[in-house]
């Protein structure tokens, strides 16, 4: 019986061999991100007595949750981390104008495919978009990563998610990933490790490629993994990774799944989550109408350059409906450049959008409040109640395509009616 | 008897339904603050006041599929200690809620037979040495958790888990 992606990773982690789902080792993560938690694990560092760190060189700190600062207590939060930047010499260190750590990281080569990567964040999930490990930690376990170097991992079971391509016009990634979720529930994946296979996305960017690892974790997946291939390398390449070092892994073809979904693109429309869950998952026709007052294009889930030009592509020439506002975050600041330079941003703010610095902006609360009962659609990766500003207020989830689409009717509009 | 966790840890009852969300159990806005007692003042705001005051009366958390689903924050785990929860039990748990849980010294038990039994407001006592929850007379057994947990458990915490390693390393 061959090996699956996530127990050939961990071996090589955790330096054992022949391990089996289920058994639990200690492992070593290649790179231990912690974004603006970072204040909290050097708090912790510091009630440790302020411990020798393992390997300085696998930190990675990115302040994006919140940034620029909004009070005194989070700029002086920045400023601790900082200081233990400076005084540890912390080389992977992204200050408030980067971006979201997860795409900060991806563009500055940091990712190799089999790397064991810990984050502070549920959506660590991503980095399986370039072959590598990435799961979700609370500051703690960062915190003693630093120390230690290794964690405890229950090494996971395998899911085959298969995708059937082409997908119509007017679908997208996200969309097959609403699907996904809604039908397998929220807890449908959970401490699996899902992978993702066939010919639909071997085609995909890894831009595209983010958006499902991404979104994996929503159905509650441990990691998330596409099989590296020839756009992996590319990416690496021009990205600046040191190409002697990377040894990507795959699963055997004949490793066992406990589980293998197939998902038929072909024929899916637009999919919409509504509010307050992300598996609450419909068909764009059975929503189509519903009034917004604010749409926003943002997260690590879709804001990257291609999720950008997507957007600019329904809005060029357009104008927002009155009384919307469009709240437009790239993902970083290198995606917001690009953007820049090739007219996206002018598109957008003609258009009527209010661009953003890069980071995880109104996704993450910061900026881009609601009040009581408004309704935001959002490109984002969540829908909790009470996630954008009040309690009362309604987060629905859909591709930047029905986004944008929607910011200039003023109601969710499925793209397919618009683009001519 | 461990040191860290008691023998019997529980009383009052609070019960959710499935898929409670980090979100709802502490909202981002408060994860700028680390200490457990502020955080439980918010722990289930988004759910109302009559929520919260059930909530300070109740020592152990009961839910449904998925508890702690969402988010990587630690003080989803933090700001029910920080309120006077000293268990959840569960049908299941998402995992990130669940290495929380265990990494902030709360004990997480998967029950679901447990969890059928409890109705809003009973008398719930887990037993970690035994490896039960007590409902009135019933007594529901839960799978031990793995040595490595244990360890970190009756530590109470990572943290402390590994500050006692140390400590007993320089002696």
């Amino acid at each position: 019986m061959g090996k699956t992606f996530a127990v050939k990773a961990l071996e090589r982690a955790s330096g054992l061999t022949d391990l089996q789902p289920g058994q639990i080792v200690d492992a070593y993560p290649a790179l231990y991100m912690s974004h603006t938690a970072t204040w909290r694990c050097i708090k912790t560092w510091e009630k440790m007595g302020e411990p020798e760190l393992f390997d300085k060189d696998r930190i990675a700190m990115v302040m994006d949750h919140i940034s620029p600062a909004q009070t005194s207590k989070i700029a002086g939060d920045h400023r601790l981390s900082r200081g233990f930047r400076e005084k540890m010499g912390i080389k992977n260190f992204f200050d408030v104008n980067a971006g979201i750590a997860h795409v900060v990281l991806m563009e500055h080569g940091l990712v190799k495919p089999g790397d064991l990567i810990i984050g502070t964040d549920s959506h660590s999930t991503i980095y399986g978009a370039l072959g590598a490990l990435g799961t979700g930690v609370g500051f703690s376990e960062i915190t003693a990563a630093w120390v230690t170097g290794k964690l405890w991992m229950r090494v996971p079971e395998s899911m085959k998610v298969i995708v059937k391509g082409p997908l119509p016009e007017g679908v997208y990634p996200k969309d097959v990933m609403l699907k996904l979720i809604g039908d397998i529930s929220a807890d449908g994946a959970t401490y699996f490790s899902v992978e993702f296979h066939g010919d639909w996305v071997e085609s995909l960017s890894t831009s595209e490629r983010m958006t499902l690892c991404n979104l994996a974790m929503e159905a509650g997946a441990k990691n998330a993994f596409v099989p590296p291939d020839a756009e992996t390398m590319r990416y690496l390449e021009e990205h600046g990774v040191d190409m002697s070092t990377v040894q990507p892994l795959a699963s055997d073809p004949d490793a066992e799944f406990s589980r293998t979904i197939e998902v038929d693109g072909t024929t899916l429309e637009p999919q919409i989550s509504v509010p307050h869950d992300v598996d609450n998952v419909v068909p764009i026709s059975e929503v189509a109408g519903t009034k917004v007052d604010q749409v926003f294009i943002g997260s690590c889930a879709n804001a990257k350059y291609d999720d950008l030009a997507i957007a600019a592509r329904y809005l060029k020439g357009k104008t927002i409906a009155p009384g919307v506002r469009l709240v437009v975050t790239p993902a970083s600041a290198d995606i917001m450049a690009k953007a820049a330079a090739d007219g996206i941003v002018t598109t957008l703010i003609e258009a009527g959008a209010l661009l953003t610095n890069p980071g995880c902006g109104a996704c993450a609360g910061s900026g881009g409040a609601m009040a009581d009962g408004e309704v935001t659609l959002s490109t984002a990766n969540r829908n909790f109640r009470g996630r954008m500003g009040s309690y009362e207020s309604s987060i629905y989830l859909s591709s930047p395509a029905v986004a944008a689409a929607s910011a200039v009717s003023g109601v969710i509009t499925d793209p397919r009616l618009v683009l001519a | 008897m461990s040191a860290g966790v008691a023998d019997r840890l529980g009383g009052r009852s609070i019960v959710f339904g499935d898929d409670v969300n980090t979100d709802v159990i502490i909202p981002g806005r408060y994860l700028v603050s680390i200490d457990p007692v502020e955080l439980g003042t918010h722990a289930f705001e988004p759910l109302g006041e009559e929520v919260q005051a059930r909530l300070r009366e109740s020592r152990v958390v009961v839910a449904g599929r998925n508890f702690g689903c969402g988010s990587a924050r630690e003080q989803a785990s933090t700001c029910l200690i920080g309120v006077g929860v000293k268990a959840v039990v569960a049908r299941s748990y998402s995992r990130v809620f669940f290495r929380n849980a265990i990494n902030t010294g709360l004990v997480a038990v998967e029950c679901p037979a447990a969890v059928d039994a409890i109705k809003e407001g009973d008398e719930v006592w887990v037993d970690y040495e035994a490896g039960t929850v007590t409902v009135g007379e019933k007594a529901f057994p839960f799978a031990p958790f793995p040595p490595v947990l244990r360890e970190i458990l009756e530590a109470g915490g990572l943290i402390p888990h590994l500050m006692a390693k140390f400590a007993k390393e320089k002696n």
